[in-house]
């Protein structure tokens, strides 16, 4: 065997054992859907612009298949209102989905309660979303890996592996999750992935009238999202609980739950 | 309608997605485990310990965890949204997740159980088979029983002084081993709650070890309990029976309850019993003065919405009078039995207002939820999440009793070990 012979020899045993290495190897989930390291989505909500329309509500339910009537949503809209005395009072009416069409608030078991604008210290609205956490508990509990985390930071559920058991429901402290009334397995945000991965927005972002909701890019210096969640005064809900939440809010006060 | 809203009652403001989603079901899963461990940690005590007074209690006890074995995870499987997946946890398990490690433990510990079954009675079916075999007119009952445990003797014939000694080892050694094993299987059953962090009632390092004691407590309740009730089945059977048949034993001839073992059995049943009360309560202690930021709805959920479930029902009745009731003088067997359903009741009222109780308050800290049991049953959810659903969950262990007695005599076995 000459040298010319050996060398393409020694390729041909190459290139034959690496195609069997190729075809060993795993599929991920995670690797497929998004392995770009330049991206980590993230959200910023104005609590200060939102209004309580309802809009982007109503977009999600549409957009994602969430049984209009359904008393879950992806994501909803508090009201908050604070009394003079200290008092809150908080309420989501069918996840404000048709917005809050009276000063009524909300109390449960069929009750509401009004209150008089003279008692009122100051209201506001506050949007929610799944946090698309960066240690998230739910991916966490899952039994299966039904649920997992993209390499862009977005938490997704895989309807066919999923088996309904609701630790993750129980996991989150956000309470964002809940079950499909249709597919019977866990259900929550996930930023729109179907879009975001598109390159559009998130439908409630689209939705939103008044620039409240803002979808971006966190690993993008130029992204307006990264520029106020670097340089603005910027809260996230329930620090304590370690989840690192990548929902940022602009007006976030005491108050909110 | 979404799961969970036909039982839930929302009160001032919770989550629009926040429903009770663990019900009566995920009650009867710790439960039922709870009943298992406890089973074979009471039948441990005479393998083990050589506790001899328990002797006769230690064979019935092993039987009846093996019979409660398989009914642990049926409460999960009923409770699942998709539970012609559960295999899934099984064939992709995900390691972070507690619940992942339900089918290993679960699997270890029922070889454990099989195994030292088998080292228990395969004296008897050498024996038993032999008899059969020389016996000519058999009836068909006989001549399956005869297959049966020609089968399982797995061809270990050896019946001689040496090998039975050596089985005896063998359930030693097993009902060692199966001691951490099965307060592995519970304590793992409390990690699944108290590791959830999202639950300011569950989240504590005390819940396996709580779990894990009041486990005992039930299961030595369950085996009393069990043990009186078919010693005096048996001598009503007898009794029934000698009316045709005056040629066998008299109810006296077989022997009742004896008193001696119930007395011993009650013993451990306390100590457990004050080691559970006593956890519980630091726990309780211990959140009240740390009085973290979760307290304020704790507190209003424990002193004032469950006030009843978890002081009158589940201490009071549950703990604090069969407490009395044992440590009373002269326990008489009637005395053990209402004494052994409460505590049985009481174990049950600690997993419900764990389960529940720790659902009874909103993740936003502000309101409340309510668990309307469904009683009589609408669909198919709201039988298996309601009170049939959980009353048929209880009642086939029984039901393998009765199937498991049969291949395993519990009864008139006082030369085997």
């Amino acid at each position: 065997m000459d040298r010319r012979e050996f060398l393409k020899r020694s390729m041909l045993v190459v290139a034959g054992l690496a195609v069997p290495a190729a075809a060993l190897e795993l599929i991920d989930p995670e690797r497929l859907l998004a392995a770009r390291p330049e991206l980590r989505w993230a959200f910023l909500v104005d609590a200060y612009a939102c209004v309580g329309c309802g809009f982007c509500v109503k977009a999600c339910k549409l957009e994602n298949e969430v049984p209009y009537d359904a008393n879950v949503s992806r994501t909803w809209v508090e009201r908050y209102v604070v009394k003079r005395d200290g008092s809150v009072l908080i309420d989501s009416p069918r996840a404000a989905r048709d917005g809050f069409t009276t000063g009524k608030i909300e109390l449960g078991e069929g009750k509401y309660a009004e209150v008089p604008a003279g008692e009122i210290e100051k209201s506001f609205f506050v949007p929610k979303l799944c946090n698309q956490c960066e240690n998230p508990p739910c991916v966490q509990v899952c039994p299966v890996g039904a649920t997992y985390q993209t390499a862009d930071g977005v938490v997704l559920v895989d309807r066919k592996w999923c088996i309904g058991c609701g630790y993750c429901i129980m996991g989150c402290p956000y309470g964002v999750r809940f079950f499909h009334p249709v597919h019977h397995v866990a259900e929550k945000c996930n930023f729109c992935y179907h879009r975001i991965s598109r390159g559009m927005k998130s439908a409630c972002v689209d939705a939103c009238p008044f620039g409240a909701r803002k979808i971006g890019n966190l690993r993008d210096p130029d992204d307006p999202v990264t520029k106020t969640v670097l340089a603005g005064r910027v809260g996230i809900l329930k620090e304590e609980y370690g989840t690192k939440p990548q929902v940022y809010y602009v007006g976030l006060t005491r108050e909110v739950r | 309608m979404v799961h969970g809203e036909a039982w839930t009652v929302k009160e001032l403001f919770v989550y629009p997605n926040e429903y009770i989603y663990w019900t009566i079901q995920i009650v009867m899963y710790p439960f039922l485990t709870g009943l298992v461990a406890g089973a074979f940690v009471l039948s441990s005590l005479y393998h083990v310990f050589g506790v001899k007074q328990l002797k006769e209690i230690a064979r019935f006890s092993l039987v009846f965890s093996f019979a409660l074995l398989p009914c642990a995870p049926m409460p999960l499987l009923l409770h699942l949204q998709q539970p012609l997946r559960n295999h899934h946890v099984l064939m992709t398990p995900h390691f972070t997740s507690a619940i992942a490690a339900f089918g290993i433990v679960f699997i270890t510990y029922g070889m454990i159980v099989a195994s030292e079954l088998w080292f228990v009675y395969r004296g008897h079916f050498v024996a038993t088979v032999h008899v059969l075999r020389e016996k000519r007119d058999r009836t068909l009952q006989e001549t399956g029983l005869m297959r049966l445990y020609s089968l399982l003797v797995l061809g270990a014939w050896d019946v001689s002084h040496h090998a039975l000694e050596q089985d005896e080892k063998g359930v030693k050694v097993l009902a060692g081993v199966g001691i951490p094993v099965a307060c592995f299987l519970h304590g793992y059953a409390g990690f699944i709650f108290g590791s959830v962090k999202a639950n300011a009632l569950w989240m504590t390092p005390l819940m396996p070890v709580i779990f894990i004691c009041s486990a005992v407590v039930s299961g030595i309740a369950l085996c009393i309990l069990t043990y009186i009730a078919t010693m005096e089945i048996r001598k009503l059977m007898a009794a029934w029976r000698r009316r045709e048949n005056p040629a066998l034993p008299s109810p006296t001839d077989l022997g009742g309850v004896e008193e001696n073992v119930v007395r011993m059995t009650s013993r451990y049943l306390v100590m457990f019993l004050i080691l559970a009360i006593t956890l519980e309560l630091l726990d309780l202690i211990f959140r009240g003065y740390t009085a973290v930021k979760s307290w304020d709805i704790l507190r209003s959920v424990i002193y004032g919405k469950d006030f009843t479930a978890i002081f009158v029902l589940q201490y009071g009745l549950g703990n604090l009078v069969p407490f009395v009731l044992f440590l009373l003088p002269g326990l008489t067997v009637r005395r053990a039995v209402v004494g052994t359903i409460l505590v049985l009741f009481g174990v049950f009222m600690m997993r419900w207002n764990v389960v529940i109780g720790g659902q009874a308050f909103s993740a936003s800290f502000a309101g409340f939820m309510h668990y309307h049991l469904p009683i009589w049953p609408h669909d198919f959810e709201t039988f298996k999440e309601g009170l049939f659903g959980a009353l048929a969950v209880g009642a086939v262990p029984f039901v393998f009793f009765v199937i498991l007695a049969r291949i395993f005599p519990v009864f008139g076995q006082r030369d085997s070990h």
